[in-house]
Parts: structure tokens; sequence; C-alpha cells
């Protein structure tokens, strides 16, 4: 399913490797099964500056489950666990 | 005619360089309280304009909008909006922005406007910003968000001199007409628009180049390394304590000195009798006996500080975040855990950044398991006492390492609890969500680390000279009175009160191994825990008569067995908590029944604690 050829295929920021790079195309709160409500994690996220056209890079990953992973976004850094990165799709 | 006082308020996201700009402004002019009905910690600061305007600056918590999802943020908000109770509308208000890093705070600013609040933008850090190659249009982004602009360089000697003017001509020229405030919460749409309105005022205003900082890179791949970041952050706790224990040396030795010879000196000038007992063995023998440990507390802070200020905690929490999950505890809860080392009051209350309320309950429950300062004391004592100072493997201080085992015992069954919390409460829930900005490090500047150890330093002599001070009296009278019947054989303090209570108790402590002069110090230990090693300071001092003032330690080595010292040891890891912890659990909570359940729970796992340790000492031979 994950495609990791050069056609750049819409895909969850959470499951992108470290050294990733991207433009955040839209925000999908539904899809991340988070323990905030869709509407929060939303909010949360975009005052982190997850907005769409937004460049992101996975700068680093934690040692279990390569969780959680800096993302660097635009001048910003921001640590965030996978389940709450499904949330951001990317190309 | 004197103007009235101008009231300023401080805005901005996390890491904005908000507090140092606060401390730049107001030097140690500064008021630390908290606000009314919650602790967050209200800091307010005092300053004159150039033009002599006299200022009174609050520094409000830092938050990326003003939707309010915790305390901090909706004092924030409320303060803003002049609907905190108790507080002025500030006249004017400090949007404080990290000049390498100004998308965050741009949208904060669109959205503070709405308030309707006089504003200025200050470009905080900008000499970083310059240094990395960002140049900003001052003037146009002015006009763009139509709110004056200035820059400033807070950690820099006269770097906050274009403020001071501008607030000067601001406030002159303040207007009466209120602006109506037409500020109400943003959904999600608005969140956004004004998200996109920020980066193209920014796209417009400011040139960045295209590398970020490089410092923070190259840190950052090793720090954050999965595996060698890991490994830095074990060193770092390990000097830390290390140096804790070692650096502290001297400069204790010192203090403890200074005391002994004050002590005799009011020996040999003041006759015998009640007033030269009240003053050596009550008064200086026992807030001597904690003011000692002034300098670990102030080396602790200091590494707590130099690490928040630093940029390295949100990295900490980073790191641990999935490991302390394993044990049912949120990453964010790795910083006040860490706070805790030092005291667990301040460690509670910065459990205020764990938003979700299962995760905040379960990190206050276990705090108080981290070895706090105030045990310093305790272990120091009773470890120079009866374990020897020899090398074991050739090269590790075994009292080091007993030292060292405590503070690992402490940990391990703080992650024991959170986890059968966890198993029995929590059971099926999703982890909260754990989102932090990794700042980029910055150089801890002397002036507000210094200013912090001042406050903190202050806080804890202020508790030696009441709360540790009262107690300390209370002791010497109880242990003072009465007086032997004339004719009476045996120590004096056979006949006190203090002799009645800890013999009263004595039958429920001795299954583990306690005496009646322990039971006597364990009281006032729940007034703070160091004054149990003053206490029993001053119950020996005035059974063994004046000679043995010097020494509690050798006058313990000889009335304790190893296996009853070993046995004090366990206790004190659980130590049923100060009252000073209890009381903030009950703010911090809201509930008497956590604090209730926090003291059971603690006081259970001492008693059990102490009861294996002496049982399995005495089976050994050290009964």
């Amino acid at each position: 399913m994950t495609d990791t050829t050069d056609t750049r295929s819409h895909m969850p920021l959470g499951l992108a490797q470290r050294g990733y790079t991207g433009v955040i195309q839209h925000l999908a709160a539904k899809e991340a099964g988070s323990a905030l409500s869709d509407v929060e994690l939303e909010s949360r996220l975009i005052e982190l500056g997850f907005v769409e056209g937004a460049r992101v890079e996975i700068l680093h990953e934690g040692l279990v489950g390569r969780d959680p992973i800096a993302v660097r976004v635009d001048s910003t850094t921001i640590a965030v666990r996978r389940r709450e990165a499904m949330a951001i799709i990317v190309a | 005619m004197e103007a009235p006082l101008l009231h300023l308020a401080l805005v901005g996201t996390p890491n904005s360089g908000k507090t140092s700009l606060f401390n730049a402004l107001t030097g140690s002019r500064q008021k630390v309280a908290n606000y009314p009905g919650v602790t967050v910690e209200r800091k307010e600061g005092f300053f004159v304009t150039p033009l002599g305007r006299q200022v009174s600056v609050v520094d409000l918590p830092g938050t990326y909008s003003l939707r309010g999802r915790s305390p901090d943020e909706e004092i924030t908000r409320d303060f803003v909006l002049g609907k905190a109770s108790g507080e002025t509308l500030p006249d004017l208000v400090l949007c404080v922005a990290d000049s390498t890093n100004l998308r965050l705070t741009i949208r904060l600013l669109l959205e503070l406007k709405r308030t309707g609040r006089p504003m200025i933008l200050v470009l905080n850090m900008f000499d970083i910003a310059s240094r990395r190659g960002i140049t900003v249009d001052v003037k146009r982004l002015a006009k763009e968000l139509g709110v004056p602009v200035v820059t400033s360089i807070a950690v820099r000697k006269g770097g906050t001199a274009d403020l001071l003017k501008l607030t000067d001509e601001i406030s002159a020229a303040l207007a009466a007409e209120p602006v109506e405030n037409s500020w109400r919460a943003l959904g999600v749409s608005e969140l956004r628009a004004t998200q996109r309105e920020a980066d193209r005022i920014i796209a417009d205003c400011v040139s960045l180049p295209a590398r970020p900082d490089t410092w923070t890179a190259r840190i950052d791949a090793i720090v954050l390394h999965p595996v060698g970041g890991l490994i830095v952050l074990a060193l770092i706790l390990f000097v830390m304590f290390q140096a804790v224990f070692a650096w502290a040396q001297p400069a204790m030795e010192l203090l403890k000195s200074g005391f002994d010879s004050l002590g005799e000196l009011v020996q040999a000038t003041l006759p015998d009798g009640l007033l030269q007992s009240f003053l050596q063995n009550g008064v200086i023998s026992g807030v001597g006996s904690v003011i000692v440990f002034l300098p670990q507390i102030i080396l602790i802070f200091l590494f707590i500080l130099l690490l928040e200020d630093f940029g390295y905690m949100a990295r900490a929490a980073f790191l641990m975040d999935r490991i302390m999950g394993g044990a049912g505890l949120h990453g964010r809860a790795f910083i006040p855990l860490l706070s805790s080392f030092a005291c667990a009051i301040p460690g509670i209350m910065a459990t205020r950044v764990i938003d979700n309320k299962r995760d905040r309950l379960t990190t206050i429950l276990i705090a108080p398991l981290m070895t706090c300062s105030a045990r310093i004391p305790v272990y120091t004592l009773i470890i120079s006492a009866f374990i020897p100072a020899r090398d074991v493997w050739g090269f590790i201080n075994l009292q080091g390492l007993v030292m060292f085992g405590l503070y690992a015992a402490g940990i391990i069954s703080a992650l024991l609890v959170s986890f059968v919390i966890k198993f029995f409460m929590l059971r099926d829930f999703v982890p909260a969500p754990f989102m932090l900005e990794l700042p980029d490090y910055k150089m801890p500047r002397l002036k507000s680390i210094v200013i912090g150890i001042y406050t903190r330093a202050k806080m804890f002599l202020q508790r030696a000279g009441t709360t540790i001070f009262s107690m300390m009296v209370l002791i010497w009278f109880l242990a003072s009175f009465p007086q032997p019947p004339a004719g009476a054989t045996g120590p004096a303090i056979e006949f006190s009160l203090a002799a009645m209570i800890g013999k009263a108790l004595e039958p429920l402590l001795a299954p583990v191994g306690f005496n009646w002069q322990i039971a006597v110090a364990l009281i006032p230990g729940m007034a703070a825990r160091e004054v149990a090693v003053a206490a029993l300071g001053t119950v020996y001092a005035i059974e063994g008569g004046s000679e043995a003032v010097e020494q509690i330690g050798q006058v313990l080595a000889t009335k304790w067995s190893l296996a009853t010292a070993l046995s004090m040891l366990a206790w004190y890891i659980f130590a049923p908590q100060c009252a000073s912890t209890l009381a903030v659990i009950r703010r911090e909570t809201g509930s008497w029944a956590w604090m209730g359940a926090t003291f059971a729970y603690m006081l259970v796992l001492a008693y059990a604690a102490s009861l294996v340790t002496y049982n399995v000492a005495v089976a050994l031979g050290a009964g």
C-alpha cells in the first residue's frame, strides 16, 4: 500500500520515515484515532503550524517504535507521536 | 501630577523569550505569587520608563492561542480580556515573538488584536535572527499588522531601550475611548485563515535564509539520536547527582563549622540553663542542620534551570515519551518528575503542562516518590553514620552507591506505582497526544539563572526561618518539659512530653525497628522532611547533654543498630510526604480524596518497605 516511488502520492505523515520531506496537503483529524476530538486535534495541529502548504521534514525518531517523531515545519521543530501525525496528509 | 501606574502584560508562545525579557525589564524587582483559586504562578515585576513612568508588568503563561485549554492558558486569556478576578485590564499588551520563529506568534497576535487592547509586537532575540541571516522589514510588518513593532535583545544590556522608548510614547498617547473587544473563540476554519494570513504577512516582510540553525541541528543529531540521545541523558543525570553530592561538600562543611562555632559561642557566653539550651539545641543545632543543605539545593536548581534555559528539557521529554509510556506516563511528565528531585512542590505544579487529566493525576500521585532535596539531609546523615566510606570494585564509593540505590529505588517504585494505576484504573484508554515544540538551543544567560536560583534559595531559607524554626521550637519544648523532678537520675528527656508521645507510638513502630526517639522525629518530619534530622539532633542533644550536640551522626552510630538505620532509609524512600506537598496535591487535584489517597498509599509503602528491610537485616545479623 505504501507507495515509495516518485509519484508522491498522498500519505499520512505518521507513516513517513526519517529524512522524509514533503508538503502538507490537508488535515484529516478523523483518520488519526487520537484521544482528542477531531476539532481539538485539528485546532492544535494548526496552532503548531501544521497548515496546508507548509513544508515538513522528519528530522528525528524515538527509539521505541520509531516514535515520537521530530518534524521540521517551516521554521519550527515540533515533536508529535505518529498516532497524531496520521492526521497530517502530505505529499 | 503623578501619572497612574501603567499596567503591561507580556503575552507570547512558549519559548518566545518572554521570561528573559521580563527579567531584563524588571531585574530583581519581582513578585511571585499565585492567581486566586489556581496554582498558576503569577509573576509581576516593576520598572520605571526613561520618562519616569512607573510600570507594573505581568509575565503571563505562554500560549499558542486564546482558546484556553489548560488552567495556564485560561489565565492568559482572562487576563487579556480583563476577566481575571481581581486583576486590572492591561493598558498595553506586549506580544513577545522569537524573531527566528515568527509564524506561530504572528498568528497569536492576529488573534490578540481582536481583543481591542493596545498592543506592541516585540521582536525578541533579534540579534540571533540577524546573525542567522533573517531580515525583517519592521516598518512594513507594523503597517501590515496595524500594530507598532519594536526589536529587542533581552539578554544584552540596553537591548530593551527601543521598547522602553516606545512604551513611553504609546502610554502618553493612550486613547481615552476603549476599542471594543470583538474576540471570541476561533473555529477551525478561522484558525486556519489566521495562520494563512500570518504566513502571507511573513512572506511579505521577512526574508528567511534556506538553512535552519546549524548548531541546533548538529547538537540534535547527537542528543536526539535514538540510542546516543538516551546515553547523553543518562550521563547528564549522572553528572548532576554526582555534582550535587561531591561539589556541594566544601560549602556544606563551611556552613556546618560556622553553626558549630556559633553553638559553642552561645554555650561559652550564656550561663547553663533553659535559655542556653533553647538557643543551642533548639535554634542553632535545629535550624542550622537544615540550612547546611542550601548548597545542594542551589546546585540541583542550577542544573534544572540550565537545562531548561538551554532548551534541553523538551528533548528529554521527546526521548522519554515512549519509554515512560510503557509505565503509563506521558512524555511531558518527565519535566515535572525531574523537578521533583529538587522538591515535589514545583514538580507537582509543573504538571500543569500535561493537559490530559488522567495523565496529570498519575504524575501528581507519583511525583512525591522522586527523591526530593529535603530527603538528602536524612540520607546523608544516616549513610555517613552507618555506611563505611570505602571503595567497592576499586573505584565506586560505597556511600555514593547507597545514595544512588536510594534514588533508583524511588524511581523504580514510581514507575511501578504508575504501572499499577494504569492497570487498575485506566485500562482501556488511548494515550493522550504528545505535541511539543522543540525550541532552538540557546546559551543560558547568567542573569536569568541567578534570578531563578535566588528566588528558590529565598523560598528555602524562608521555610527554614518559619516552618522549620517553629517546628524546632516545638520539638525543643516537648523534649525539655516537663523538667525532671529534683534528684532524678537518667537523662532529662526521659521525663519529657516528647518521650511520652514517642513511647506511645513505639509499639506501632517497633516492628520496623524504630525506637521512641525516631517516633518523636517522624512527627515534625511531616511538616518538612528535613526537620526529622534536626529533631533527632535536638532529642539526642538534650538526652546526651551539651557535649553531644555536634555530631548527631556519631551519636546515631552508637544508639542505632544497622538494621534500624537501613529501615529508616527505606522509610524515607516513601516517607509520607511533608504537609506542604499534601497541601499542593489538595489544591492541584481539587480533591481531599486524592490527597488522602496519596498520603495513605505512601504510608503503607513506607511501613511495608521498612518492615521488610528491618527483618531481612536482622535475619542477616545486622540487628
